[in-house]
């Protein structure tokens, strides 16, 4: 017999459509199988229903970057959003939805397939006072910018002495989608966080995005802000005070424990905390340091958790040579090597372009699998 | 296909000068040329570093530019800098103490030849990578649109430079968004070593903004009333909402790209043809000494200038290196 599935509530204020179907009429599903790919298609909240202080609601990371970005827009009227596909289309990951409706195409600017020339622009326009939100639609094109990037924007305060200023934010999706192939599927973390001059945040949660985004476009320097397209879709409870901001420069300990302290970011944090469940099982206790921030690294925190476990995982997506996991382990070294009782340990993606077959790719990805052996590894059980 | 799109005809000097506006330019080139010789002379002496790019024989270009713009126009240049730093009203002091990487450098010695700046001057460096400042300078147009504040941004490039993807990116998007934005084009012929006829395919660079529908005039650089005028027409034309527009200056450097440079890739005579014949500052005094100025009256002025460098190099000889503690600031802007 048939019945009905009714359609979730994607945000209270918000009607949603669906995106794709995900089984089509006779083929079987099983509870908790998905059904459909479904997103909110909501109208942003008009000041005369801005929440107050305290409260919070569930919404995907992509609403709350949107949230994020229509607060700050309001706020102060020299931020505005350039690149590709930002306006007309919503964004190409529709993280920009509602933005051109609410603000209009001076402030929602789509640009031409250029992004050495819109970063340079933006920085242009950061340089003269005004606050850009440059948005790449992955962080794989932002090669074609990143001369502008770390030579115009990470540079100019310091080769001016001080008398030139760069805010802007440089943002998009980062790091390892799915079955996109090699020339799609890179983390940029460990490239970006090696320059003075840059920020680099590159956070997991629903209200981490929403916060420091916010806090990102308020810093009066170039920011780069790394997010994941694998991530978007998920859910958090995120603050609506528009004044709820994430300090730059804070790692969160989104799991305490006492064996070992693993350190990832962005979508590997999920990735840690469900080996920490497995992990559990098997009698090890793992913390788990959700970083959000890459430079500055927040290396008190760390240091705090390896004199705490004397253990220490790090993991990323992107490659081991002079990867993230790379730094933290000198740092932790220089810092605490007498509380360490085992060598760290790092899980990265694979040191190989990414490939597209669906096993190959599985592989080149560090797993759950991946991070429980190596969390075992080093606690030595 | 012969170009068609001309917004400006100039014809050289045809708005004509006052004595007292010519005497004006003859200062202002005289100030660059004395600058440059005086930084090549303390280059050979081993107190300037690095790369150090001489504008000797360029100096009609950005001071006729310079002199048809308004307060609150935004400018844009390469490493070859001094002469716009100067151009824009710095103090030869702080441009030479930066040369020498001295405490008293308009970068406090961080950023050397290729890097001062002085927003409150709207002028914007400075940028060391060729055709980088391309986009900024397009940004800068962008801002003041922005703000509607009826400004316009000038962006110099070099004829090296006009060969980089991102300036016909830039052509397109200020186009595209009809920017008010200037784009000067030094073209001294040379970029680096190699001349323009065997860099680019066309060698009249005034047209590089053809496919993009944005016009382009081509200018005798040497001759700072041409300059000034097509720089008046110009910037008239970006200030009135048209979008962007071209200003190709043939001009030509005297000295090497920089001081490492021999310069062996053109003829002795070439250089001393273009000296002897087209020399910006000749030019202007030879205007001054026809319309009754009198020889003594301008070599006093030389005079006066070279007084100027002379206390400017002493001011960065004397100004001390920067204190270690500056090492590690200006990384960040502490919010």
């Amino acid at each position: 017999m048939a019945s009905e599935v009714l359609m979730p509530a994607l945000s209270p204020t918000s009607e949603g459509k669906i995106a794709r179907w995900m089984k089509n009429e006779g083929e079987s599903a099983r509870a908790g199988n998905a059904l459909a790919d479904a997103e909110a298609q909501e109208a942003l909240a008009s000041p005369a229903e801005r929440p107050q202080a305290g409260e919070s609601r569930m919404m995907t990371v992509r609403e709350a970057l949107r949230d994020a970005m229509a607060e700050e827009m309001r706020r102060d009227p020299t931020v505005f959003l350039l690149g590709e596909e930002v306006g007309e289309y919503q964004g190409a990951y529709k993280v920009s939805q509602g933005l051109l409706q609410e603000f209009g195409e001076g402030r929602v600017v789509d640009t031409p397939i250029t992004e050495q020339g819109f970063a340079g622009l933006g920085v242009g326009a950061a340089f003269a006072g005004l606050k850009p939100i440059v948005e790449f639609m992955t962080f794989n094109f932002a090669m074609q910018a990143i001369d502008q990037i770390v030579n115009s924007a990470a540079k100019t305060h310091y080769m001016s002495g001080g008398r030139m200023r760069c805010p802007i934010v440089f943002r998009g999706p980062n790091g390892i989608a799915a079955r996109v192939a090699a020339q799609h599927s890179q983390c940029y973390a460990s490239w970006y966080a090696h320059c003075p001059g840059l920020a680099v945040l590159a956070p997991y949660t629903g209200a981490d995005h929403k916060g420091l985004l916010k806090s990102a476009i308020r810093d009066p320097n170039p920011v780069i802000f790394l997010e994941h397209e694998l991530v978007y879709g998920e859910s958090f409870s995120v603050p609506l005070d528009p004044e709820f901001l994430v300090p730059i420069g804070k790692a969160r300990i989104a799991r305490e424990g006492k064996d070992v302290t693993i350190a990832a970011f962005s979508r590997m944090v999920k990735l840690a905390v469900e080996a920490a469940e497995d992990l559990e099982k098997a009698g090890i206790s793992a913390e788990i340091i959700d970083l959000r921030s890459l430079r500055p690294l927040d290396l008190e925190t760390i240091s705090a958790s390896v004199k705490k476990t004397s253990r220490l995982l790090s993991v990323e997506e992107g490659w081991p040579f002079a990867g993230i996991g790379a730094e933290i382990a000198a740092s932790v070294m220089e810092a605490c090597f007498d509380w360490l009782d085992a060598p760290v340990k790092r899980v990265c993606g694979k040191d190989i372009p990414l490939p597209y077959a669906a096993n190959l790719e599985r592989l080149a990805v560090p797993q759950v699998e991946d991070i429980v052996k190596a969390a075992r590894e080093v606690a030595y059980r | 296909m012969a170009p068609r799109e001309k917004a400006v005809r100039v014809e050289a000097g045809a708005l004509g000068a006052k004595s007292e506006e010519l005497l004006r330019y003859l200062r202002e080139m005289l100030l660059i040329r004395r600058f440059e010789e005086r930084a090549g002379q303390l280059y050979g002496r081993g107190l300037i570093g690095g790369y150090c790019h001489l504008y000797i024989g360029q100096e009609a270009v950005v001071v006729g530019m310079q002199s048809a713009l308004r307060d609150g126009d935004s400018v844009i240049t390469s490493y070859r800098d001094h002469g716009h730093v100067l151009a824009c009203g710095i103090d030869p002091k702080e441009v030479m103490a930066e040369l020498c990487g001295r405490r008293g450098g308009a970068s406090h010695g961080k950023g050397g030849s290729m890097h001062m700046f002085s927003p409150e001057r709207n002028f914007y460096g400075g940028h060391g990578i060729v055709g980088a400042q391309v986009p900024i300078g397009t940004g800068l147009a962008f801002a003041h649109r922005y703000r509607e504040d009826g400004r316009i941004a000038v962006t110099y490039l070099g004829d090296g430079a006009i060969n980089q993807g991102q300036v016909a990116e830039s052509f397109n998007m200020a186009a595209l968004w009809k920017l008010p934005v200037v784009y000067v084009i030094e073209n001294n012929r040379y970029g680096m070593g190699t001349s323009v006829d065997r860099a680019s395919a066309r060698t009249d660079l005034y047209h590089r903004g053809m496919a993009h529908g944005i016009p382009g005039e081509q200018i005798d650089g040497m001759d700072v009333l041409a300059v000034r005028d097509s720089g008046l027409l110009a910037a008239k034309h970006a200030r009135s909402g048209e979008g962007p527009i071209i200003l190709e200056m043939v001009t030509y450097r005297y000295r090497g790209h920089s001081m490492s440079d021999p310069a062996k890739y053109r003829t002795r005579e070439e250089v001393d043809r273009m000296r002897s014949e087209h020399d910006p500052i000749d030019q202007v005094r030879r205007r001054l000494l026809e319309s009754g100025a009198r020889e003594a009256e301008l070599d006093a002025l030389d005079k006066e200038i070279r007084g100027l460098i002379a206390e400017a190099a002493g001011f960065a000889q004397d100004s001390p290196e920067p204190d270690p503690e500056e090492l590690f600031t200006d990384v960040f802007v502490e919010a």
